[in-house]
């Protein structure tokens, strides 16, 4: 069986400064994989070069997602094919309102996989039985995508358009930075609600304290641009205990 | 970053074929020699069947005209205009008097068709979503410099409203076209404005008497069509006494090589609890990729609050021409009056556009709102320039002004020139102003949500602007938000 993301031996610069130095990662379909480190180990970057932000220069390796070279992809062709990310700091876009931004962006990527676009009333039954699930009133998809939401409605939009775009793989960058401890609970039973066999999940995060909401299958340290351990979730458990320091020897 | 630089790459590609409404109408059409003299003057007179008096007014114009010299303030720079190698007039050639739509050249009706314009009462029925009742859209089409059709007349003679080209008005109702032709734009007003007096061909007139609210939506859309003509537009518009109208503009020219001058000129007047509002959709080719051949549009449009309670608002989508110099303004003459202007300016290419609006506050408690945005891509430079002003009567005026640009791109520029004067001391006037550059950010995030790279410009821009689009009667809102997407076409990566 194809995995559903293989990342291998990955080498990715910013400004002619190496930031990857040859990762390999493999993700398969069902599983949720947690990513931890320290910062600047290069986590955010995996995510950004997985998702195609421009700004990152792949000087090596390759990513293929379902056997298919991902970096051959333009980002919004790697969004229809099934790749999402949870953002770390959604941006806000002034004047266009949530409910608009949702139905866009779904209809964009049915356009590009050939299916047919939803219509308006088909369209809002379903926003409204997904944030429904999610606890997230109508009052806030009328609203401006992420104007004046609080940190916690922020990462539960992100939730939302994950729940509604039905992604194959899901990376959520950070997901709990700047969210209080109820506002992670809700948020993480969201990502909880959306596991599957036919769907991954990549956990991006500094502390184990996330880990304990959302519960992955795998867990890998990165230190200085390169996976050094990979085990089970009791790996998080004793990062948690030891910290970052010892690998950061290792990686050097 | 990279999204920049293919910004930037794009922008170098775009070229006259991406301008999606050049094409040209093969018509006979009949028109005076090139230059401006006297001469040129009486035969556009006497092509229109003009009493004595209006050619007299033509004359006094002209050779105010020649003693003047042309403006030079405006962040705008051009080759100097030989205004002796302009053709002044140019008309279709009529068969005859026009009776009935039936009788109009297929040809011009197929222009029009291309241009998705409902010249028939039929297709002015079609697609159009009404926001409320039964409000229709009645067309006083102008093709070149002669209004060749006319709908919708019979219902509006029902309500009393007058509507038709301003040649007609000029020789149906001398007394109304003398009692307020000049009196808001004075024939001495300025280089562009006193030119368009002494040669204007035609325009829209309208008159709405008192009390009555007109029954549907005024519309003109103008086409230049003719290579080299000047488009000297004439609009005059008159609520009287407690009466409302609505009066939409809008334009698009076929791609030429020679610069094309536009000056047209528009005038308001409101009387007594009368409102006007008068919407414009701007889209004349704006030049090829290396900013050549675009129209040149110097417009004088202002309104005045004549009366005490009446009321003007602009709104304004610029989306064309090479240079846009315009600025729609308010004379707030009446008590309580009120002027507002709503506006969008895109420039994209080279195209340079100083554009605003000026409110004078004369009467007491009057009050003004002035929404600006302003979007700049490839190579343009996009000015806001207003002014206001109130004077030593105008107890309690007040004014909120709010200009935003946003910058597409790191080749254009926006620029904000707000002049304001206060000769009351218990005016109160705001003003807030933001420049921004679209983020790579936010156009990523929608990029990773599916949307393609144009696709999230667009909806950038459309949320950028969505306070002014909604002042946009419903028709007019889907067209302007359909030209904004074009307009930005291929200057965005």
């Amino acid at each position: 069986m194809t995995a559903l993301l293989e990342v291998k031996n990955l080498q990715v610069s910013v400004a002619e400064r190496e930031i990857l130095h040859g990762l390999t990662l493999t993700v398969n379909a069902g599983e949720v994989h947690a990513i931890m480190g320290p910062n600047g180990s290069g986590k955010s970057t995996l995510s950004h070069v997985i998702a195609g932000k421009p700004g990152y220069e792949v000087t090596g390796g390759e990513i293929l997602f379902k056997g298919e070279d991902l970096l051959a992809m333009a980002p919004d062709v790697r969004a229809a094919k099934g790749v999402f990310l949870a953002f770390q700091y959604p941006v806000e876009i002034p004047g266009v309102a949530t409910m608009t931004f949702l139905r866009t962006a779904l209809n964009a990527q049915r356009k590009a996989r050939g299916e047919a676009e939803f219509s308006t009333p088909d369209f809002l039954k379903k926003v409204r039985e997904v944030a429904g699930s999610l606890g997230i009133p109508q009052e806030m998809l009328r609203r401006g995508v992420n104007v004046g939401f609080s940190g916690g409605e922020k990462k539960r939009n992100e939730v939302l358009q994950m729940a509604l775009f039905q992604p194959s793989l899901c990376i959520l960058d950070e997901m709990d930075s700047g969210l209080d401890i109820d506002a992670l609970r809700i948020a993480a039973d969201g990502v909880n609600a959306l596991r599957s066999p036919d769907r991954a999940m990549v956990v991006i995060t500094h502390y184990q304290r996330l880990l304990d909401y959302i519960v992955p299958d795998v867990v890998h340290v990165m230190s200085k641009g390169k996976v050094v351990k990979s085990g089970g979730k009791e790996l998080a458990l004793e990062l948690e205990a030891t910290g970052y320091a010892q690998y950061e020897d290792k990686a050097a | 970053m990279a999204a920049v630089q293919e910004t930037v790459d794009r922008v170098r590609q775009i070229d006259v074929d991406q301008y999606r409404y050049g094409f040209e109408t093969l018509i006979e059409s009949d028109k005076a020699p090139k230059g401006l003299s006297e001469d040129i003057v009486r035969f556009i007179s006497a092509k229109k069947n003009e009493p004595a008096w209006m050619l007299e007014w033509r004359l006094e114009a002209y050779r105010r005209w020649l003693t003047m010299t042309e403006p030079v303030w405006a962040r705008v720079s051009y080759p100097k205009i030989d205004f002796q190698d302009l053709y002044y007039y140019s008309a279709p050639k009529p068969k005859k008097t026009i009776g009935s739509l039936d009788e109009i050249d297929p040809e011009i009706l197929e222009t029009y068709k291309k241009l998705g314009i409902p010249l028939r009462e039929v297709e002015a029925l079609e697609g159009v979503i009404r926001p409320e009742g039964e409000r229709r859209i009645a067309v006083d089409a102008v093709f070149d410099s002669v209004s060749v059709a006319t709908t919708f007349q019979a219902e509006l003679k029902k309500a009393g409203v007058i509507f038709m080209p301003i040649s007609e008005a000029i020789r149906e109702h001398p007394e109304l076209v003398k009692k307020y032709l000049g009196t808001v734009v004075p024939t001495t007003d300025n280089y562009y404005a006193t030119l368009n007096s002494a040669v204007f061909s035609d325009g829209s007139f309208v008159y709405v008497p008192p009390g009555v609210r007109c029954p549907m939506e005024l519309s003109t859309y103008f086409r230049i069509n003719e290579r080299n003509t000047g488009q000297f537009e004439r609009t005059l518009i008159i609520a009287d006494k407690g009466s409302y109208v609505s009066y939409l503009e809008g334009c698009t020219a076929p791609q030429r090589d020679e610069n094309q001058l536009h000056a047209a000129v528009v005038e308001l007047v409101t009387h007594d609890d009368a409102e006007i509002k008068y919407s414009t959709v701007q889209n004349w080719y704006p030049g090829n990729s290396e900013g050549k051949g675009g129209i040149y549009n110097f417009v004088t449009k202002r309104g005045d609050c004549r009366g005490n309670n009446s009321k003007i608002s602009w709104t304004q989508v610029e989306t064309g021409s090479a240079i846009t110099w315009k600025y729609p303004s308010c004379i707030l003459r009446g008590d309580n009056s009120r002027g507002e202007f709503y506006s969008i300016a895109i420039s994209n290419g080279y195209q340079q556009v100083d554009s605003g609006t000026k409110m004078i506050h004369l009467g007491k408690n009057t009050t003004s709102r002035i929404i600006s945005k302003g979007i700049a891509a490839g190579r343009s430079q996009n000015t806001y320039r207003g002014l206001v002003t109130a004077h030593r009567k105008a107890t309690g005026a007040r004014n909120f002004t709010a200009c935003d640009s946003l910058l597409i791109g790191d080749q254009c520029g926006a620029h904000t020139v707000p002049y304001i004067e206060a000769k009351n001391s218990s005016a109160l006037f705001e003003h807030e102003a933001t420049t921004s550059k679209i983020s790579e950010d936010v156009l990523f995030y929608c990029v990773q949500r599916g949307l393609s790279q144009e696709e999230a410009v667009g909806l950038v821009v459309n949320g950028f602007v969505k306070d002014v689009l909604q002042q946009l009667p419903m028709e007019f809102a889907v067209e302007a938000q359909k030209l904004i997407s074009i307009s930005l076409e291929g200057s965005v990566g």
